[in-house]
């Protein structure tokens, strides 16, 4: 044979072998319809737990659109890639799950296929899912079978040729899906691995907190190290926890559960929905979760512990101060601020001293500038925290010298850049945020709450 | 009103043509009157000032004033009066003058509360205008040689056959008007109104929403300065130390009052003193005790605590028996009035005399509780209403007057103006009592109810007239006036047995009043007073009879209610929402219905209404509501249904999200965060109000006669929607998704 | 320090940390923008900053430098009422009245940026503005009328334009 005729020949038997292989990797079988069941058929004590579970994966969360019906789908999931519209997970036969069996459901939650053999954009966390027990699958399952059908056709993704073809994620898949990143530890308790079981699965807390590489997956290395979510950023909530005091168990614990905690604020931005919905949960899971949460975050060092004595004593007795270069920025909080943040009024309703306040530690200042332009709301008609905004009283200019203050005299990090640039992409942004998100269906617990 | 009060429906006889009225007309007494001595009372407030130059006053220049002592609070009040007027003297609206509360000027109507207002001072003022018109008729006869019955009225003057016009100023003359009202007026035929029953827009809103004065808030005095008060930080707190030097020296500051436990500062300027209220709080150190009951444990408390028992109505008929009975409890937490402006009043002492402008429901009584706390005669106070934000009862409006008195008694000359803050009305304001009742019914073979027992648990709803006592400022100074005795309110009106009695026919009834004189928690009149939580209980039970009896909750309603106005009511409202037998709700809907005659004597209210409860938060959602209205002779159709549809939502406000919270020491409910109320997140999508016009018949108040039936209407939606009844108010998101999930 | 309302340069002579509704109040005696709260939670001191509504008590002066305060008063009188006050005025839109002196510039703020907003949008706009005696539902009639008045005031403006 020629040479031409061999290379022609290695070419085409690579490019086929190639397409076979890419067609084995892509191609996913379809899984026939079944007949809605009845949902009667489930028994009650699994669809109890099912709600549960689905409380602790947040799955209302992403899986409703404000003004929308629970599960529906709709809501737009801001990607780098563009936005992905979350699905319709109702029963409905035509628009929702309703033909799916419980195989399909659990398919979908292993490995990220639908029922119909195509691939779901990552978006959707099942590279956390895949974590999730078929016991735990088929009691979601009960659950979702188990709401009221609507009908919500799917909106289209708006990402760009070649995303928006559905086999590439077959690549991503190949790269970045692992089986089984949770493993049980024998040398920890029930407890912690309970905790580990539903962090690294159902609860996908990695899924905000962790960065992310270039293609959009979890950066594997820096678990928990801080990541990005409509734009807000989720803190580092391991070893690089930037928190002014320390987290240990109990402060966890109430956070998450009662959706604020003393020494670290209220839980707002998309943080309010979940814990929202880990105050409906079982107390030891909820529980179970710090107690591997304070295990991610390590014990603090000395160093750590030293600022915090520092920032406790700075609470007591504030020292005053105004450097020529933030006259501007400590007027305006000194006018429009203390009269709440200084106050000895107790969370969750007085305003939190600004030494223990995360946002002003964070590698940027995105979060303190969501806070101040759009306040906090109060969930209808539960007590619950209320902030004005300031994004219509305040110009860019004076928010930003106003976050430049605030990082000097209440954090030790360095001071951020770009910060009138962040302020106005925020500006745009929350009103973005706050009017597609469904809200925290609660509100933060208060030591008198009635309820 | 020892005994047993038997309520026997008067039905007001109205004619067509001159109405003839005589005094035993529109009064709830008049059921009395009859059985008792022959003069009759005068109707209304003319009981009160029988002279009808309390009411109206005829200028030389024609120039007309009226005069009322009832208090604009955002019910229409004046517009209505002044429509009345101009309806019974035949003058144009716009012409009038109006005076309201004032102890100088006007006739003491005792307090703007309890849907009064046109019964007593419309009245008054419709009767007396009236008999004005009548004696100008007749002194222009006399004048003019002419026959009465041949002269008009028009437009302020009374014409001749020829032509000739006498105006009223004119026609006035030396004390024409110093006379008592009659037994008998002329009114005019209904049928000829063109002011009364029309939708004459209200006086006071022009000036409200194009940033005229219209508020005590608004008022500016020559040399006014600012104070603000600190309070203590629970009931009961002493003053242990108050090192207030630091704060005389702060910029602006004028004056600071420490008498007692009674702490004060002056300043010049408003900001100045808040800031110096700041620094005064922190310098104050307090020694405060625990003494209130645990919150979530009001039911033991209340049915606890030592109390007066009476049986207010006893029916017995042996041959009903009883076959299915059912019992059940409701509750109601303390609620706050939750007035949107923090009360307000400026007071002056200028040679011996206080002038103290305030926005109390009754500047009378207010008026004899400050000269009591200030040692001086009452002569020596004026009080002047000006306008405040809603009240809804009795808030914190004569508490600022009192403070403002007591700071301004130390400034002589000077106006001083006292604010209070948001948390001081939340939490000082006295609130609304928490309630308990008990029902239980039987229902015989037929599904009619045979026996039907009601006990209520209430503290007073009244704490005024109370005399100085009553006042914060009195109990707080170094020489304290102890606050006074609580007593009921008697029936018919009643406190917490206000609508107590029900309407509805029963052969066997008894009712049971446990009257709860010690007030843990500050309390007073809150719109309705005990009718909103007595409605609750008694048409939330109705529905629960009707389910037990498998009946539709409207026929069940009809088959037991004799009052021909009531039932009309009810297949008004019923007709109007749609509202059929059998009928089924959307999935996850559900319907309700309710109503009641406020008082069992003023107006009838009945609602329906259709609410949505998401399944998965528990969440209740209004969607829509109808109402139908009767509240006789209609004077201002708009007012009377914005009155209507305010109360819909602020019950629903009441009944869905509200209750006063505390520790065993303090009120922590002190701002709208811990304290919501209802915001445009959750108004419903519709409210329709019918108006049953009863020309002739007697005003019957209507401000309050909303809130019981719109709560019970939506805690029957509710029940409706998810299969589970909820008694303890209020009916919230949680305690619905918890009654759901079990 | 210098501060322009409803068109008027003004001096003021106060803190620059005083609130900007003790300012309009004290210093300006303009009665619309009222005390509720003082914490920014219920509305009632509306006004309008550069066309924007913001809650005046806790709007410190010192942010108000070079920009345009509007309140109620600014907008129209009794005499001669902009549209959002005439449709109050003919939708009887008020109970006590206290509230909706911040309900009408939060609802101009809403209308100068969209002219024909939807049941949805008044309702979610409104949010932060509390009414007690429970006007909302004329409170929301007011609004769209505004918006309906507004809306012929333009068109009657462009038709005479164009009849020239």
């Amino acid at each position: 044979m020629t040479k031409p005729k061999i290379v022609i020949g290695i070419v085409a038997g690579l490019l086929i072998g190639g397409a076979v292989a890419a067609f084995a990797v892509a191609w996913r079988p379809a899984i026939s319809a079944i007949e809605p069941p009845a949902p009667q058929s489930f028994d009650a004590n699994l669809v109890k737990r099912g709600r549960d579970l689905a409380a602790i994966g947040n799955c209302n969360d992403c899986h409703t659109v404000r003004g929308g019906k629970a599960f529906a789908g709709g809501l737009a999931v801001p990607t780098p890639f563009g936005a992905i519209y979350s699905s319709n997970i109702t029963p409905d036969p035509q628009t929702g799950i309703g033909l799916w069996s419980e195989a399909a459901f659990r398919r979908a939650m292993r490995s990220g296929v639908d029922r119909t053999g195509h691939h779901l954009y990552p978006t959707f966390p099942y590279d956390h899912f895949t974590n999730v027990s078929d016991e735990d699958d088929r009691a979601l399952y009960a659950f979702l079978m188990t709401r009221q059908g609507v009908h919500a056709p799917a909106r289209a993704n708006e990402l760009a040729f070649p995303l928006d073809q559905r086999f590439v994620v077959a690549g991503w898949k190949l790269l970045f899906l692992r089986r089984e990143t949770y493993k049980p530890d024998a040398t920890q308790s029930a407890e912690w691995n309970r905790g580990a079981y539903l962090v690294e699965g159902l609860a996908h807390c990695g899924a905000c907190h962790t960065p992310r590489n270039a293609l959009g997956a979890e950066r594997l290395s820096a678990t928990f190290s801080g990541g990005d979510v409509d734009n807000w950023h989720a803190y580092a909530i391991n070893a690089r926890s930037l928190s002014p005091v320390p987290w240990d168990t109990e402060a966890l614990f109430h956070y998450l559960r009662q959706g604020w905690d003393k020494d670290h604020g209220v839980a707002r931005g998309p943080m309010a929905e979940v814990v929202s919905n880990l105050s409906s949960v079982q107390e030891s899971d909820v529980h179970a979760i710090a107690v591997y949460m304070t295990s991610v975050f390590g014990p603090p060092g000395q160093d750590r512990l030293r600022k915090a004595d520092e920032v406790r004593a700075q609470i007591k007795s504030p020292p005053s101060q105004t450097t020529p270069s933030n006259v501007a920025g400590a007027s305006i909080y000194a006018a429009a601020c203390a009269t709440c943040h200084e106050t000895e009024r107790p969370l969750p309703y007085g305003g939190i001293n600004l030494a223990l306040s995360t946002a002003l530690s964070a590698p940027d200042p995105r979060n303190a500038a969501n806070i101040i332009i759009s306040g906090i709301q109060p969930v209808e008609g539960e007590r619950s925290p209320i902030m004005p905004g300031f994004g219509s009283s305040m110009t860019d200019v004076q928010i930003s010298a106003l976050l430049n203050y605030l990082r000097g005299r209440f954090s030790n990090q360095p001071g951020w850049t770009d910060v009138e640039r962040t302020v106005q992409d925020a500006r745009r942004m929350q009103t973005v945020f706050l009017g597609i998100q469904p809200g925290p269906h609660n509100a933060p617990g208060g030591p008198t709450q009635r309820d | 009103m020892n005994g047993p009060v038997i309520l026997d429906r008067r039905r007001v006889l109205a004619g067509s043509g001159a109405l003839i009225v005589s005094f035993s007309l529109p009064d709830a007494f008049a059921q009395e009157r009859e059985t008792q001595a022959p003069a009759p009372k005068p109707p209304g407030s003319l009981a009160k000032a029988p002279y009808l130059d309390s009411w109206i006053r005829i200028d030389a220049d024609g120039t007309i004033t009226v005069f009322t002592g009832k208090a604009e609070i955002g019910q229409g009040m004046k517009t209505a009066v002044q429509q009345i007027a101009a309806e019974e003297l035949d003058v144009s609206f716009a012409s009038l003058k109006l005076v309201t509360a004032d102890t100088s000027r006007t006739a003491n109507e005792g307090y703007t509360s309890g849907s009064n207002s046109m019964k007593e001072s419309g009245t008054a003022i419709q009767i007396t205008a009236a008999q004005v018109r009548e004696l100008l008729i007749a002194e222009a006869a006399r004048r003019l040689n002419v026959g009465a019955e041949n002269l008009k009225v028009e437009n302020g003057a009374v014409v001749a056959p020829d032509g000739q016009r006498l105006g009223y100023g004119d026609l006035v003359a030396n004390d024409m008007l110093h006379v008592q009202a009659q037994a008998k007026s002329k009114l005019k035929d209904p049928a000829t109104y063109k002011v009364m029953g029309q939708a004459v827009p209200r006086v006071d809103i022009p000036a409200k929403v194009t940033g005229g004065a219209a508020y005590i808030q608004d008022m500016r005095l020559p040399g006014m300065v600012h104070a603000r008060v600190v309070r203590p930080p629970s009931y009961g707190a002493e003053l242990i130390e108050c090192d207030i030097s630091a704060v005389e020296k702060l910029p602006g500051v004028v004056k600071v009052i420490r008498n007692g436990n009674f702490l004060a500062v002056v300043a010049a300027r408003e900001f100045q003193a808040i800031k110096a209220m700041g620094t005064l709080s922190a310098a104050a150190k307090w020694r405060e005790r625990p003494g209130l009951p645990k919150q979530d444990d009001l039911l033991r408390v209340l049915t606890s605590l030592p109390s007066q028992d009476s049986t207010i109505f006893e029916h017995n008929d042996p041959s009903a028996a009883g076959q299915k009975t059912i019992e059940a409890t409701y509750t109601r937490p303390y609620q706050s009035h939750g007035s949107i402006g923090p009360s307000c009043a400026i007071a002056r002492l200028v040679d011996g005399a206080m002038t103290v402008w305030t926005h109390t429901q009754g500047v009378y009584p207010d008026r004899a509780g400050i000269a009591e706390m200030l040692r001086m005669p009452p002569e020596g106070v004026r009080l002047i209403h000006v306008e405040g934000s809603g009240c809804y009862g009795h808030n914190g409006a004569d508490d600022a007057a009192a403070d403002a008195a007591l700071i301004a008694r130390e400034l002589p000359g000077v106006p001083v103006r006292v604010q209070w803050m948001r948390e001081q009305e939340h939490g000082w304001e006295p609130f609304g009592p928490a309630m308990v009742t008990r029902l239980k019914a039987s229902l015989d073979a037929g599904g009619m109810i045979a026996a039907w027992n009601f006990e209520v648990w209430s503290n007073t709803h009244s704490m005024r007239p109370g005399g100085a006592g009553s006042m914060l400022a009195a109990q707080h100074m170094a020489q304290p006036i102890a606050v006074p005795p609580p007593k009921p309110i008697p029936l018919p009106e009643g406190g917490g047995d206000r609508n107590a009695i029900p309407i509805y026919k029963f052969p066997n009834a008894h009712v049971v009043h446990h009257f709860i004189p010690a007030m843990p928690v500050r309390v007073s009149a809150m719109r309705a007073l005990g009718a909103y939580h007595n409605v609750f209980s008694i048409e939330s039970f109705m529905d629960e009879l009707a389910g037990l009896a498998g009946a539709d909750p409207v026929e069940f309603r009809l088959k037991h209610l004799d009052d021909p106005r009531g039932r009309d009511v009810i297949e008004k409202a019923a007709q109007g929402f749609g509202w059929q037998k059998g009928q089924k709700a959307p999935a996850d809907r559900g319907f309700g219905f309710a109503f009641a005659r406020y008082k069992n004597l003023a107006a009838y209210c009945a609602i329906a209404s259709e609410v949505e409860v998401n399944r998965e938060t528990g969440r209740p959602r209004l969607v829509r509501a109808v109402a139908a209205v009767d509240s006789g002779q209609v004077v201002n159709p708009d007012g009377l249904i914005n009155q209507i549809e305010g109360a819909i939502l602020q019950s629903m406000s009441w009944t869905l999200y509200e209750a006063v919270t505390f520790d065993d020491t303090r009120i922590t409910s002190i701002d709208w965060q811990t304290y919501p109320i209802l915001r445009f997140d959750a108004v419903p999508e519709k409210i329709d109000v019918h108006v049953i016009n009863r020309p002739g018949l007697a005003f019957l108040g209507s401000g309050e006669t909303g809130q019981g039936p719109a709560a019970a209407s939506i805690a029957n939606a509710i029940a409706n929607a998810t299969g589970k009844r909820l008694r303890d108010l209020p009916l919230t998101r949680k305690r619905i998704k918890d009654a759901i999930d079990a | 320090m210098s501060l322009k309302v409803n068109g008027h340069d003004h001096q003021i002579d106060a803190d620059p940390d005083t609130p900007l509704l003790y300012v309009l109040r004290e210093e300006l005696k303009l009665n619309a923008a009222k005390f509720g709260c003082g914490l920014g939670q219920c509305g009632s001191c509306t006004v309008m900053v550069d066309g924007k509504a913001v809650l005046s008590c806790v709007t410190p002066l010192l942010l108000l430098e070079g920009r345009q305060v509007t309140t109620l008063e600014g907008l129209g009188t009794i005499d001669a009422p902009a549209p959002i006050q005439r449709a109050f005025m003919e939708e009887q839109a008020a109970q006590c009245g206290y509230c909706i002196a911040g309900i009408m510039m939060r609802a101009q703020a809403l209308l100068q940026k969209n002219p024909k907003p939807t049941d949805e949008q008044i309702r979610a706009e409104l949010h932060p503005n509390l009414c007690r005696c429970g006007t909302h539902m004329r409170i929301l009639r007011a609004v769209h009328r505004a918006a309906r008045l507004m809306d012929s005031a333009a068109l009657s403006s462009t038709t005479q334009g164009s009849a020239q």
